[in-house]
């Protein structure tokens, strides 16, 4: 057992669950969705993502894109319901949830293709 | 090379990275976690958004102060908390990052991409030195004073460093590194386009031995110059076919020899391949006689060899003399009387001083010269820093391995002709090459070197005559020779040789021979005749008024008027 390979993996796992756990609910119900979730996914997703620096292997870097482009979606979904909270004002709207949640359930995705490489490489690798 | 240099840098920062990451995670969660008050003394819980505004002012040590409202004694005391840790990991994190970027071998990347970077962004055509000794400063020098861009590489970082402080016109970039190293020519720009050729002058035969074979293997066609010290290496050397092979000792010995047999030859040699523009060489006269050479190591043996094909007597003095020698050896330093006088350095009529050493090669110069005054006198000088000691001690030859080599490897790049020139002049009678240096010294200005120039018959080189010979008009060497001032004037410049396109060679060509597109002429005349050669080659108009002998009409309504009054 690899110590290095359990901080990655659980990260990189940890990323989609907690992601999941947000956009998890019906999607305009601001209720179903805490911004601590959010918070903790965009927190979480960094730190994957830095774990997944200078691996120089082809697969490496595609995790690393995956990674970003969580990274990307979830401080768009953060930005956003800034926004709207703080600058325009709007609150919590169903529309300004709606828009978060569908912003961060891309971020979901990216985050569901890094498992996935990650199962593919545990996979290949018989030890 | 950013592309290797980032990973890299982003893989040794993954701790200090984690660490700001979980430092702003944690204390922004206080922030939002902590219960405050608002103006009104009501309960206010801060939001992530102003939770990460007051972090990010916080931990970079800005500090706008407590915002919105003024924080409650709770917060205050978490602020503390997270003040302290948010500066210690951003300082951990910079000081991570400045320490790995001081990392030497950090820095040798920083160094080799800044390197490889100015030799792509290269526009102009580029030759490889490898080493920059005073061999290869000499030759960076020469290269740049004919408009050549160079790349240096050397084993050592401090020769490497003083080429910024060298007083050159153009950036040369240079690289420490050893030149033996495929990745290193490679790094030079070996590859690229613009390269025309790779020059192994570094102190060490085997390194330039092993840029000549990579050079060969990963480039083959790419003009090869190499140093060799060793007989053995320069064979090797020749044996893959590296263009010229130049050995310092080998050179000298034939110059020196030249001299002996032919001072006219010697003379020519001196004022053809010179690099030092401007300054005339003095005929020197080396008297026939016995020789005492001190140090028979490969300088003295080159020298006892060539004397000895010209049939000169010679004692050689040496600390250990190699037994199987049928020459006549003095055991001993040569720096001592006792030992020139065994040579027999009263009876002598010359000194050749060849030690490795400066101060013994001096030595032996004024020992000798306070047993016999006459001497004639010749010293190997191995460092260039002793120029004004051995200028000084007024030797009638100095025997200085950068220079020659620097000279002779500028002359083999910059005008191949004169290399093929020199090797025909060498097969003639030394009153041949004595009536070339007087007919050349009626040219020249008193004291004044020749400019030696080679001119490619081409569209590119000489569109005027390409164009006028593609016409089918004949135009003759002699036209080159006119003044474009004044057809009835000559030019100060003499024809050396002339290569027709299909190899055929002339020596010193007539006026008379016909030119014919893709031959190639070298030139030497005076300082300043090569640009106004260049008028004739390039200028239609020019080259019109030559052969006509008057001024042409140049545009067309003037040449169709022309033609109405004389007739097609």
């Amino acid at each position: 057992m690899n110590l290095e390979k359990v901080t990655f993996a659980f990260f990189i796992v940890f990323a989609l669950t907690v992601n999941f756990g947000f956009v998890w609910g019906e999607v305009d119900v601001p209720a179903h969705h805490s911004v601590y979730e959010l918070y903790a996914a965009l927190v979480v997703s960094l730190i994957a993502t830095i774990l997944k620096f200078g691996d120089r292997t082809h697969i490496g870097a595609v995790m690393l894109a995956t990674s970003l482009v969580a990274d990307l979606q979830l401080i768009a979904a953060a930005v956003v319901w800034a926004v709207a909270e703080h600058i325009t004002g709007t609150g919590t709207t169903p529309t300004v949830m709606a828009h978060v949640v569908s912003i961060a359930g891309g971020a979901l995705l990216a985050n569901l293709m890094s498992v996935i490489l990650l199962v593919i490489e545990t996979v290949t690798v018989r030890r | 090379m950013v592309r290797r240099l980032l990973p890299i840098l982003l893989l040794r920062l993954r701790t200090p990275l984690v660490a700001l990451v979980a430092v702003y995670a944690v204390a922004i969660l206080g922030f939002v976690l902590i219960p405050g008050e608002n103006e009104a003394g009501e309960p206010w819980r801060m939001d992530f958004f102003h939770a990460f505004y007051f972090v990010s002012y916080m931990g970079s040590t800005i500090g706008f102060g407590e915002i919105p409202y003024p924080f409650t004694p709770a917060q205050r005391l978490w602020a503390t908390v997270s003040l302290y840790a948010t500066v210690f990991t951003w300082l951990y994190t910079i000081g991570s990052l400045l320490a790995h970027l001081q990392d030497p071998a950090m820095r040798r990347m920083v160094q080799e991409s800044s390197f490889r970077r100015d030799v792509r962004r290269l526009a102009d055509p580029f030759y490889v030195v490898c080493g920059y000794g005073d061999t290869g400063s000499a030759l960076v020098r020469g290269l740049d004073e004919r408009g050549l861009q160079s790349v240096v590489v050397d084993i050592n970082g401090e020769r490497r460093d003083e080429l910024a402080t060298d007083p050159l016109t153009r950036n040369v970039p240079g690289l420490a590194g050893d030149a033996s190293d495929p990745r290193a020519l490679e790094l030079a720009g070996l590859s690229e386009p613009h390269c025309q050729g790779v020059l192994a002058v570094t102190n060490d035969d085997r390194a330039n031995l092993a840029v000549c074979v990579s050079a060969r293997v990963l480039r083959s066609g790419l003009m090869t110059v190499g140093r060799a010290e060793r007989g053995e290496t320069e064979e090797n050397m020749r044996s893959f076919g590296t263009d010229h092979v130049v050995n310092p000792f080998e050179t000298f010995a034939d110059r020196f020899t030249t001299a002996l047999r032919s001072p006219g030859m010697y003379l020519l040699y001196e004022w053809l391949a010179t690099t030092d523009e401007g300054r005339l060489a003095e005929p020197v006269l080396p008297p026939a006689g016995t020789w005492v050479i001190a140090g028979y190591g490969r300088f003295g043996r080159a020298v006892a060899r060539y004397l000895e094909f010209h049939g000169q007597p010679y004692r050689a003095i040496d600390p250990a003399p190699p037994p199987d020698q049928a020459v006549d050896m003095v055991t001993g330093r040569g720096t001592e009387a006792v030992t020139l006088r065994a040579a027999g350095i009263e009876s002598a009529i010359g000194v050749v001083a060849a030690t490795d050493d400066d101060a013994d090669n001096l030595s032996v110069i004024m020992t000798a010269r306070e047993l016999n005054p006459g001497l004639f006198t010749i010293a190997r000088q191995t460092q260039r820093r002793n120029d004004d000691l051995f200028d000084a001690a007024e030797l009638d030859m100095v025997m200085q391995p950068g220079t020659i080599m620097a000279s002779r490897i500028l002359s083999l790049v910059t005008t191949p002709l004169l290399t093929d020139f020199l090797r025909h002049a060498r097969h003639q009678e030394a009153d041949w090459a004595n009536l070339l240096v007087s007919r050349l010294a009626g040219l020249l200005a008193e004291g004044e070197a020749p400019e030696v120039w080679g001119v490619r018959l081409d569209e590119y080189d000489a569109p005027a005559i390409t164009g006028w010979l593609g016409e089918g008009a004949e135009v003759g060497l002699g036209t080159l020779l006119r003044d474009p001032r004044d057809s009835s004037h000559d030019l100060r410049a003499l024809p050396l040789l002339r290569q027709g396109p299909d190899g055929d060679e002339e020596l010193l060509p007539d006026p008379e021979t016909p030119l014919a597109a893709g031959d190639r002429l070298l030139f030497a005349g005076r300082h300043g005749v090569r640009a106004r050669q260049r008028w004739i080659l390039d200028n239609r108009n020019v080259l019109a008024y030559l052969l006509r002998g008057r001024a042409m009409p140049e545009s067309h309504l003037w040449r169709w008027l022309g033609g109405l009054f004389t007739g097609p």
